[in-house]
């Protein structure tokens, strides 16, 4: 891999190097390194681009990372992964993508990711999407996500994306069993001319089920953001849903949470909220000694963490 | 250290210009706890306001060690040695109180150290050190925290606008001991507030009693503060517990 591949590996996987224990690197629409483990096991598809990721039955304490990057302008694949998490596991699955467009051509990477989480496991996800280059080309990533979840499982989702893609359309797709859990923490911040969909639909099938699912966002200069999130309620479970976004510039925000009760004893909660950043959260941290440009920072920093 | 001269301030009202600092001049001599008082609606926070570069006066200079500041922005003047306590704390999604420490201090700064300035305030260093600055926490509670950053920038000149507002009767025997500690370890800094409560009153060396926009009176608390008991410049805590008189 070359420097460019690099260093959008450490910026979408916290990666220096090799991951320790199962991965997949895919750069420029090829496998540039993959590892397997004894309870872990990829697979590359035949009939599609992607793989297929088998976690065995009471795997603890181990991890995956699958990163994408690209850095060959023009480029454009659809690929498809699928997480198969036997049951009783408790594992970290980081994937991600950074694109560097240096070039005239828009680069796109459309990832399909599927799990299978098996009953009682714990999963942890978490997807960086990072972008850069200064050429004309777009930067595009359009990630689906789709998740099935046994009775008692659990998963948290850790969604980032702060820099660099220029439009993005998230569809995350869940289905949960009794006594499953579903948290989702999605982090976004858009500026230039970029686009932003964030689409969510959670389905809560089982007794004492339940979804969490935060969004917070910023949106700058030009640019556009819309959350759309609906949590269904088929038996008596609990679901929260909550959009809360800083609007600066000349950017706009759609939020549309929504709310389905199928069940006399499903508790649906959404909250949805978009401001600017507050004049007094300013003055106090000029008071404090900051410049108002680094107490814009602190507090957007302060909001995305 | 302080110095306030001939300062006016107005606002465009409904019928014209409102006065609301009328040629104010005022000097907080260095190593000095002044208490400024007087009734509601007499200019003080505003005042405040002026000192911390929040407002621009319509006219007057102010000096700080000599030096004209009346021009600088709230920035500059913190960096030159002013600390401002919010009357109304504000709240931050996601900054934790360890955070907001870190930026007052101006350094890094050890969680020991940020735990010091919070357990100074009377709060359970602990549970509050890496706690959001957002609404799970109460008004007193935000108060206390206010005046935490207050004491971890450690400056020439500390500003409190009404810090007793906002917080029950136990807390506010703490804060006197707060501000009398100040008083003891901060010596070369002075400090200024903006109260009526008799208590903070008690402990001032100066009083200054401003009243539409003017300075009626000014001088040594012994001087000052007999005249003010039982008025609206000096409530007592306990009375207004009992549902008397209203800061």
């Amino acid at each position: 891999m070359d420097d460019i591949q690099l260093r959008l590996l450490k910026e979408v996987a916290d990666l220096h190097g090799v991951p320790e224990g199962a991965y997949n690197i895919r750069a420029n629409g090829e496998m540039a390194a993959r590892n397997t483990t004894a309870n872990i096991d990829i697979v590359s598809k035949t009939d599609v681009s992607g793989i297929d990721i088998y976690i065995k039955a009471g795997t603890k304490n181990e991890s995956v990372h699958i990163p994408v990057v690209l850095s060959q302008s023009g480029l454009k694949e659809m690929v498809y992964n699928d997480f198969h998490i036997g049951e009783d596991c408790d594992v970290v699955i980081v994937a991600g993508c950074g694109i560097d467009n240096c070039g005239v051509q828009d680069s796109e990477h459309d990832g399909i990711h599927t799990f299978y989480v098996g009953k009682n496991s714990r999963v942890k996800y978490v997807e960086k999407h990072y972008g850069s280059g200064d050429g004309t080309g777009k930067r595009i990533l359009n990630p689906g996500t789709n998740v099935h979840m046994d009775e008692d499982s659990f998963m948290e989702m850790e969604m980032v994306q702060i820099k660099g893609v220029d439009d993005t359309e998230r569809v995350t797709t869940a289905d949960l069993k009794a006594g499953a859990k579903l948290v989702v923490r999605e982090r976004l911040m858009t500026h230039g001319e970029q686009d932003a969909v964030s689409d969510y639909v959670v389905t809560l099938d089982g007794e004492g089920a339940s979804a969490d699912v935060v969004s917070r966002s910023v949106a700058r200069d030009n640019s556009h953001q819309t959350f759309n999130a609906r949590i269904t309620g088929n038996a008596p479970c609990t679901g929260h849903t909550e959009c809360d976004a800083i609007i600066m510039d000349n950017a706009k925000i759609l939020a549309i949470p929504s709310l389905e009760a199928n069940d006399l004893d499903a508790a649906l909660v959404h909250e949805a909220a978009i401001g600017k950043i507050a004049g007094d959260q300013i003055i106090k941290l000029m008071t404090l000694g900051l410049t108002e440009e680094e107490a814009e920072e602190q507090i957007i920093n302060g909001f995305l963490k | 250290m302080l110095e306030l001269k001939n300062i006016s301030f107005g606002v465009d009202g409904e019928e014209g210009k409102k006065e609301i600092i009328r040629d104010i001049s005022l000097t907080i001599n260095e190593k000095q706890f002044v208490v400024i008082t007087g009734p509601n609606g007499g200019g003080k926070s505003t005042l405040a306001k002026l000192i911390a570069g929040i407002e621009k006066p319509t006219s007057g200079q102010i000096l700080l060690d000599g030096e004209d500041i009346t021009d600088l922005s709230i920035t500059e003047r913190a960096r030159k040695g002013i600390s401002f306590a919010l009357q109304q704390p504000v709240r931050f999604k996601g900054i934790e109180v360890y955070d907001l420490l870190r930026i007052a201090s101006g350094k890094f700064i050890s969680i020991t150290d940020a735990c010091e300035y919070l357990s100074e305030v009377g709060l359970c260093a602990r549970d509050y050190i890496n706690r959001e600055v957002n609404s799970s926490l109460s008004g007193g509670e935000l108060k206390r925290i206010e005046i935490a950053t207050v004491l971890a920038r450690n400056t020439r000149l500390s500003v409190f606008d009404e810090p007793e507002a906002g917080i029950d009767l136990w807390s506010f025997q703490n804060l006197i001991k707060v501000f009398e500690r100040m008083q003891e370890t901060h010596k070369d800094g002075s400090i200024l507030i903006i109260s009526h409560q008799e208590r903070i009153l008690d402990i001032a060396d100066e009083i200054v009693v401003l009243a539409e926009g003017k300075v009626v009176q000014h001088g040594p608390k012994e001087e000052i503060l007999p005249g003010l008991l039982g008025t609206s410049s000096a409530v007592n805590a306990c009375a207004q517990l009992k549902g008397g008189e209203k800061a």
